[in-house]
């Protein structure tokens, strides 16, 4: 429990950072130590600590969940979920979110330094998993102070973390929301995730991932977001977006400039990634995220899994994700129903495709609110 | 805000603290009910997403799914009651639905309009058309009611099936009616059912 008043507790607030002497014991059975990890805190732990949030986010995400970036000055990713009145209340939730491990934005990843050997870990950073995530968020609740959740959040890969919350934690849980997630990565998922890897590593500044003195595997980076990026997006979304308009001119040039809009826009998108991720990690994370089997860890049931849970669950689909479409959704749902564990599940419509989750969206904030019980 | 007059004789005849499964739970208005007046566990299974989102913003577990081809992953006599309120009729398998309920919960509530209520009667027999009723109030074509029924069918189905009737309650409008003559009176019934024990 905590003990100073908020404004004096150094652990709270924004652009947090503290180190943990760990030894964090890891799925692939190395040992990490200390562990790093970035976060920010809202809102003031109640005195019977039954208010705490905690937010988990997606695979390039970061902790500035409802503040401006403090280099790049943007708003916060869920800003517009997250805050005073908002679903996610600040004024009724003591809301965590942390960046996740293996991450590049202040928490443990490959491009921190090795205690060994005071140099990057790059690719000695052993690999690891979704469960290994939720664990260092663990050992950040103990840091503060924090025994129960009264409820963990996260969409796409942080929908992953939130589950494994579940059934790696299940007696500190009050309640699961899972937005546009999955219960494991299938073929499909994982194939995407390869195209981007070796556009990594078939990049010559890659250097077997030890660039970190001189030119990072930029352009590999940016054709890994690229073909992620279009993962995110519905086709309807895209044609309405994009359709065959072509960029800045009046006809085709016969070369291989960004003819089309689409084109140049995913060319944006991927360089502006290269501005602010760390390829390493993309390979790290993209690794944890094909590696999450939740069923698999539970004996291949995924009823298993939640054997243990007590929390509430809220799974919520979007009718064009592909991603992570509402199939996925609808397993899990299955799973907790035999598992008896109470479940509400609902698939909304969006034209905006996995992305959705993010964006605007007045459905799912009712949802939330509801879910969360800040709702009217 | 009072309960539509079934629902209301539902909720009269739930035990607090029981575990419901409310298949077709709309907007979760007899959740509701049931959750705030008698503590009651309460699930519920709905097909229109924006029910689902209303009862889900009411706090309530609801999940978005088909009683025809959903209800199997719930586990036996996981509930002391499964309830199925106006939703019979729409079903695309209504018989394999109501075996689904009986195997789910201990108890079954089913209500169901009756298709032999005597304007129904009246209406095709004079009329020569589909009727349009208070209760029925679609047209042959929008209507979801796919599988109609009747007092005496349902009950002979019951028969036929070894479903086992525990009570029965028939309304005309707001009014209840005799169990005698409900086949001809009865604008919607309500049963509460359970498994034969012999079976």
């Amino acid at each position: 429990m905590l003990t100073t008043p908020s404004s004096l507790d150094q652990r709270l607030g924004l652009s947090r950072h503290v180190v943990l002497p760990g030894p964090l014991r890891l799925d692939g059975g190395a040992l990490l130590a200390p562990v790093e990890i970035a976060y920010e805190t809202y809102g003031a732990l109640a005195p019977d600590g039954d208010n705490a949030l905690l937010i988990c986010h997606a695979l390039t995400g970061d902790h500035h969940v409802a503040s401006a970036h403090p280099r790049t000055g943007k708003p916060g990713w869920w800003q517009r979920m997250v805050g005073p009145g908002r679903p996610i209340d600040t004024d009724r939730f003591f809301v965590i979110c942390a960046n996740v491990l293996g991450s590049c934005m202040g928490t443990s990843g490959p491009a921190s330094a090795d205690a060994a050997t005071g140099r990057p870990y790059a690719m000695a950073f052993p690999v690891i998993t979704i469960r290994d995530m939720v664990r260092a968020q663990a050992l950040l609740l103990d840091h503060l102070g924090v025994a129960r959740l009264a409820a963990v959040v996260g969409g796409s890969m942080g929908g992953m973390q939130a589950l494994s919350w579940a059934a790696t934690f299940p007696e500190r849980l009050d309640a699961c929301l899972v937005i546009a997630s999955t219960a494991r990565h299938t073929a499909q998922n994982i194939a995407f995730h390869e195209v981007g890897r070796q556009a990594i590593m078939a990049d010559p500044n890659w250097a077997g991932g030890d660039y970190y003195d001189g030119s990072p595997p930029a352009a590999g980076l940016a054709v890994a977001r690229m073909a992620a990026h279009i993962t995110y997006l519905s086709e309807a979304g895209l044609t309405e977006k994009f359709g065959r308009r072509l960029q800045a001119r009046e006809q085709k040039s016969f070369g291989f400039d960004a003819d089309f809009q689409v084109e140049s826009y995913l060319r944006h998108q991927g360089l502006a990634f290269t501005d602010r991720f760390d390829a390493n990690s993309y390979l790290y994370i993209t690794r944890a995220m094909d590696y999450f089997d939740l069923a698999e860890e539970h004996g291949g049931l995924l009823a298993h899994a939640f054997r243990a849970a007590r929390a509430r669950f809220c799974l919520v689909s979007f009718d064009t994700d592909w991603l992570y479409p509402t199939a996925e959704s609808r397993a899990i749902v299955q799973a907790l129903v035999a598992a008896r564990a109470p479940a509400s599940f609902v698939e909304l419509s969006s034209p905006y495709g996995h992305d959705a989750f993010l964006l605007d969206s007045p459905e799912l904030d009712r949802v939330v609110a509801g879910f969360l019980g800040t709702g009217a | 805000m009072s309960l539509r007059p079934d629902l209301a004789i539902i909720a009269a005849h739930v035990p607090p603290g029981a575990r419901v499964l409310d298949v077709g739970c709309g907007d979760g208005e007899l959740m509701k009910a049931l959750r705030d007046s008698r503590g009651v566990d309460a699930r519920g299974l709905e097909l229109d997403p924006r029910n689902v989102a209303a009862a889900v913003s009411r706090g309530l577990s609801v999940i978005q799914g088909d009683a025809d081809t959903d209800l199997a992953g719930y586990p036996d006599q996981s509930f002391d009651y499964a309830i199925l309120s106006q939703t019979l009729q729409t079903a695309r398998a209504p018989d394999r639905v109501l075996d689904e309920l009986l195997r789910i919960g201990r108890h079954a509530f089913v209500s169901f309009p009756n298709f032999a209520h005597w304007r129904v009667r009246l209406s095709l027999l004079w009329g020569g058309r589909m009727p349009v009723t208070r209760l029925l109030p679609e047209r042959w074509y929008d209507t979801p009611n796919i599988h109609h029924l009747t007092v005496d069918d349902f009950r002979a189905h019951l028969a036929e099936r070894g479903v086992a009737t525990e009570n029965a309650w028939f309304l005309s409008g707001d009014k209840r009616t005799g169990g005698g003559a409900a086949n001809f009176l009865a604008e919607h019934a309500v049963f509460l059912l359970r498994r034969n024990s012999a079976d």
